[in-house]
């Protein structure tokens, strides 16, 4: 699904990633971790779009997207969530999602002031779809709320469905468990399953590791900018190099 | 969906009831210019209530509007409806093409653009002399007239104004309630967020100025038919200003508020004739009291008061129990 092909990433003269390379298998869940520094959301970043690769090139689907702006990439359905989540505040939860299908609707500035009758079913459709999102999420409940409102749980959720309304092939999710409780974590864990089930590829860059263990097919580690490992989660478990750098030597 | 259809309708009923016990009198007058503020402050809410972009340049479209109607009907002696449409087309047309640069800006920098814009454009409202008359005015611009009807009296200029204003008014609350208007306020909200959900902020944010500089033409062909007299102090700086106001005190992001505002900012300066020089001092204060206690405007603050009275008298009620 998504190919990294030697990955570096240098700012100035502080090199960020340097020689990174894995595959993201098509309807996985990967996990990319390690420790505080190691470079997960510079190379986050780099395969959203964010940043140009200072070397390597970021591939989807076989096809080289390394100079793709975030939005060129997102209509090739790589989308991505944010670590401190960007909702519309001041909208409602529904008009939010509603919002995420921007792109799979074509009213323009005519059609809706003038209530066209294909603009009305559009509309119609927009809103059945958003609804369908919330009730994925779980939060349907909460439809006419203010976003702004919502607590930080809610408003992870949201933003899931907001994303999943995009109708993503690849779903790249930045510290999704980050401020949630215990239980939120464990909801979460069950949503991203759920995902995947859909045949949606999720990547994700998380802290917890109890969630990462516990969902991902493959992880990647990270280690001061370069890749320290690779392989399954009970592999990365047994891994000794992995050890030291999270507990450092003896 | 239904109640807001309904609100309209009533709104609608109100304004063609109004003019009936004035019977066409010196009220009727300010009336038709309420109708004509409400226009021009409702595109300016459009682009900054709705899609969060200021302009400090408004008054330079309502000026365009009206001189390029004032300058067509009585140097050209064309057809004032057709000059209405032609002129408001060519001023979304300026509007589109110095809309790309100047909202690229954020902030303060497009305040500051868009002021240039309305002072450039002022200036040459008083420099061409030989087409607008130069700060002495444009006069004899003829009224409107569909077959032998003429809009010469107050009471059919009211109609006249009032039947385009609800036009816009319409139009306006079908585009908020839509995916255009949806796509205005998620970038209001956050731009980054709303270019990562595929919105394409750069155009709908022309488009939205383009429509409020359109609206602002019409607006300003309609003010000179009704005054047949036109002059460049009418579409100074202060004026963009007075329409910001409007739509501060009437409500940000509200259709209602737009003419609210539009209404009390009109009548407020005939109710402080009596203060004369200092009505400023008034305005002032107005607008200071407003954004301290009221931030979202009226069309906000009634629906806010009502609820502070309504838990107040559930609790009485609690405590007589």
């Amino acid at each position: 699904m998504l190919s990294l092909n030697g990955i570096g990433k240098r700012f100035g003269g502080l090199t960020a990633l340097e020689g990174i390379s894995f595959n993201v298998g098509k309807g996985s869940i990967t996990g990319i971790i390690g420790p505080n520094g190691a470079g997960k959301t510079t190379l986050f970043n780099v395969a959203t779009g964010i940043y140009p690769p200072s070397t390597g090139a970021v591939l989807m689907e076989g096809r080289d997207i390394s100079k793709l702006p975030p939005e060129g990439r997102a209509r090739l359905g790589l989308v991505r969530t944010f670590q401190n989540i960007e909702l519309f505040g001041k909208m409602t939860v529904l008009e939010n999602v509603m919002v995420g299908l921007h792109t799979r609707s074509s009213s323009g500035l005519f059609a809706c002031s003038f209530r066209m009758p294909w603009q009305m079913s559009e509309e119609r459709r927009i809103r059945e779809r958003a609804l369908e999102l919330l009730e994925f999420v779980g939060i349907s409940e909460l439809a006419d709320v203010q976003a702004g409102t919502l607590s930080f749980g809610k408003g992870r959720l949201l933003e899931i469905a907001r994303a999943m309304a995009l109708e993503p092939k690849l779903l790249l999710m930045d510290e999704p468990a980050a401020g949630l409780n215990s239980s939120e974590t464990a909801e979460l864990a069950e949503l991203i399953k759920r995902i995947r089930d859909l045949g949606i590829t999720v990547a994700l860059v998380e802290h917890d590791m109890d969630l990462v263990m516990d969902i991902c097919d493959q992880l990647v580690v990270l280690n001061l900018g370069t890749m320290l490992a690779e392989g399954t989660p009970r592999e990365i478990q047994d891994n000794q190099a992995v050890i030291t750098a999270y507990l450092g030597e003896e | 969906m239904k109640s807001d259809k309904l609100k309209f309708l009533v709104f609608a009923l109100v304004v063609f009831l109004v003019p009936l016990p004035l019977s066409g009198g010196y009220l009727t007058n300010v009336l038709v210019f309420v109708g004509i503020n409400s226009m021009l402050a409702l595109g300016l809410n459009l682009l900054l209530g709705y899609a969060g972009q200021i302009s400090l340049g408004q008054a330079a479209f309502f000026g365009l509007g009206a001189y390029g109607s004032g300058v067509l009907t009585t140097l050209y002696a064309m057809n004032p409806w057709v000059a209405m449409i032609l002129v408001a087309l060519c001023v979304a047309l300026f509007a589109f093409a110095i809309g790309f640069p100047v909202l690229r800006l954020k902030g303060h920098y497009l305040a500051m653009a868009t002021l240039g814009v309305g002072v450039i454009v002022n200036i040459a409202f008083n420099e061409t002399v030989d087409l607008t008359g130069g700060p002495s005015g444009l006069s004899g611009i003829p009224n409107l007239a569909i077959g032998s009807l003429t809009f010469d009296s107050d009471l059919k200029n009211y109609y006249l104004v009032w039947c385009f204003a609800l036009g816009m008014i319409l139009l306006s609350l079908n585009l908020v309630n839509s995916r255009f208007g949806r796509g205005l306020r998620a970038i209001h909200d956050s731009e980054v967020a709303a270019r990562v959900m595929g919105v394409n902020a750069r155009l709908m944010k022309v488009q939205v100025f383009t429509l409020s500089a359109f609206m602002s033409a019409i607006a300003g062909s309609l003010y000179c038919h009704v005054m047949t007299f036109i002059s460049p102090a009418s579409f100074s700086f202060h004026f963009s200003v007075e329409l910001l106001t409007m739509i501060v005190i009437g409500g940000l992001g509200s259709v209602y508020g737009s003419i609210l505002g539009a209404l009390l900012l009109t009548l407020l300066p005939e109710m402080l004739r009596t203060f004369q020089d200092y009505d400023i001092i008034v305005y002032g204060l107005l607008l200071i009291t407003m954004t301290i206690y009221l931030p979202g405007g009226l069309a906000a603050g009634f629906p806010a008061l009502f609820r502070r009275l309504i838990p107040a008298r559930k609790a009485t009620e609690g405590s007589n129990a």
